[in-house]
């Protein structure tokens, strides 16, 4: 049996942000009554004239721009044309060619398994309106509710031949896309709602073969975790068809979460005849180097450029990097705790450990929290200086999550100092190696590593406070006498 | 004649028009008619034009990011053949 090669292309559909609609001003929100955000433009009724928003063009330049992408200077919207029902207008306003969409002939780098980083070729952005949805209904016939007709919609596609050669490219692909959409703040990326759709399409050809081989198309993949299994599925299923001497045919295929298995899918039948003009309602689009420069200009700077400086000028690790740039506040929750002087190291610790997993568990967001990078700075400060110990910074940090007050405030209220006094530590040391003299006698007889039960015992004793070097110097002082 | 019967088919089937034989076989016609206009557009002499998409010289015609209040629901749904629940009511449509 020969070994495959897996390409696998990438179509990803991205709701933008707007306040409004692509073509009218119908509102844009999730869920809500059907057909309440609905207007004589967006349900396509004769006569109506559609204007283009302003928001989402600049949404998708700068997502253009982004992704490295070239930017058409003159760009129009064409009719891609077909009946359906979820389609008001008979057509929808999408835009074709390979040098007309607002970007194309572009990158995103991903993060490579073997390490380093591995570049991903962008054939186009562009922009486009998203359909209405159709639902069964229990009485027969189907239901059309048109609060998404109209909404604007930003289609990325990966470069053909495809770079994407395994399913944790494909999910690595999809998770940077991701929070550089929401980075921008163009799309919320929640896959779960649709606001972020991927349609992969995989197909496999002998290792050395350079022809491609047959695609099937996936939809239906509604997670990060689907978009990988999904991939994987097809790869392994189109190389049993391969080994059985059979053919792979090209169709679309739908996931089924719950069987984790992909099955052909009944589409729409496929005229594949869209007989696309540009549209004569919709003027073209015309820009200067000066708006992409102001447009360059709002451009964040994106996770994996984050992520590069944090392990490269502050030392970070490519994991603990990963995390930290993984959502846009988090990062920025991060540097300003670095800024405030605070050690990234340590605040890193701090924020990947207790302060994600409190969040984890509460249900809260960085931006809802508590806990403001001025304090944690100030808890790394008082660990730092002996004021107190690590053990009790972390009985700190939980209270601070949960009042809000400033870890100095809690320290006092709490008697939490730490004992630096070597007078105070002395007594309890004295009292505990009186109490003990059996684990003494081992001691002496050479077991030195019973003195680490004594240190437990004056810790405890001191209620924690009491400083563990001090401690240790001390015991070890007691028993040598 | 340059367009075919089978193309007439094909443009009919795509605009969901039921024709018999005999209104294709009007329409090649007519469509070929219509396109020897095109010869007459082919002959023009075009050098130093540049191409357009566009009837209209304009460009950027763009609205601001600001919802206005939508139609209300009754009025969107009262030329509807069939609704049902706020939805516009189509034959079954099969899929997934
Ligand atoms: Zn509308």
């Amino acid at each position: 049996m020969p070994e495959y090669v897996a390409s696998v292309g990438m179509e990803v559909h991205a709701e933008l942000m707007t306040r409004s609609k692509m073509f009218c001003r119908c509102p844009v929100a999730f869920g809500g009554e059907p057909n309440t955000r609905v207007c004589p433009v967006c349900l396509g009724m004769p006569g109506t004239l559609p204007v283009p928003n302003r928001r989402a063009i600049e949404m998708v330049l700068r997502t253009a721009l982004a992704l490295d992408c070239t930017i058409a200077m003159r760009s129009v919207f064409h009719r891609k044309n077909y009946f359906y029902p979820d389609l008001p207008k008979g057509y929808q306003v999408s835009q074709y060619g390979e040098t007309n969409p607002l970007g194309y002939a572009g990158k995103l780098e991903i993060p490579a398994s073997g390490g380093g980083y591995k570049r991903v070729g962008i054939r186009r952005v562009h922009l486009e309106e998203d359909t209405g949805k159709l639902m069964h209904l229990p009485a027969g016939g189907s239901g059309v509710d048109f609060n998404r007709a109209g909404v604007p919609l930003m289609e990325i596609v990966t470069d053909f031949p495809p770079d994407i050669t395994t399913p944790d490219e494909a999910k690595e692909y999809l998770a940077q896309l991701r929070q550089i959409l929401v980075y921008l703040e163009v799309c919320d990326g929640k896959m779960e709602e649709g606001s972020m759709r991927c349609e992969p399409n995989i197909s496999i050809r002998p290792e050395g073969s350079e022809t491609y081989g047959t695609k099937t198309e996936l939809k239906n993949l509604n997670s990060f975790r689907s978009v990988q299994l999904g991939v994987q599925f097809e790869v392994r299923r189109q190389t049993a068809v391969l080994d059985h001497g059979q053919r792979v045919v090209q169709e679309t295929r739908g996931w089924d979460e719950n069987r984790e298995a992909s099955f052909p899918m009944r589409v729409k039948e496929a005229e594949n005849d869209y007989r696309y003009f540009p549209d004569p309602d919709l003027v073209p689009m015309v820009f200067d180097e000066a708006y992409l420069e102001s447009l360059r200009a709002t451009l964040p700077e994106l996770p994996l450029a984050k992520s590069r400086r944090y392990q490269e000028v502050m030392g970070l690790s490519a994991y603990d990097a990963g995390l930290l740039v993984a959502d846009r506040d988090w990062a920025a929750y991060f540097e300003s705790a670095v800024e405030l002087g605070g050690d990234a190291k340590t605040v890193c610790n701090w924020m990947n450990g207790d302060y994600a997993r409190y969040l984890n568990e509460s249900g809260n967001t960085v931006g809802s929290g508590n806990v403001q990078p001025k304090q944690l700075v100030e808890l790394t400060k008082l660990i730092e200086d002996g004021t107190i110990s690590g053990k009790i910074a972390k009985d700190v940090f939980a209270e601070m999550f949960r009042t809000g007050h400033d870890p100095r405030t809690i320290v006092q209220s709490k008697g939490a100092t730490q004992i630096s006094d070597a007078g105070a530590i002395g007594e309890i040391v004295a009292r505990v190696v009186g109490a003990n003299p059996d684990v003494v006698a081992k001691y002496k007889s050479g077991q030195t590593s019973v003195a680490g039960f004594l240190i437990g015992r004056v810790m405890a004793e001191s209620k924690g406070r009491a400083n563990p070097q001090l401690v240790r110097d001390l015991v070890a002082k007691a028993l040598d006498e | 004649m340059p367009i075919s019967l089978d193309e007439v088919r094909h443009v009919a089937r795509l605009a969901r028009l039921d024709l018999d034989e005999a209104e294709m076989l009007a329409l090649q016609g007519e469509l070929n008619a219509l396109i020897g206009h095109f010869t007459d557009i082919q002959n023009v002499n075009v050098t130093g034009v540049e191409p357009t998409s566009h009837a209209v010289n304009m460009n950027n015609v763009w609205a601001e990011d600001e919802a206005d209040d939508p139609f209300a629901r009754d009025s969107a749904l009262r030329n509807a053949p069939m609704s049902r629940a706020g939805l516009f009511v189509v034959p079954t449509i099969i899929e997934d």
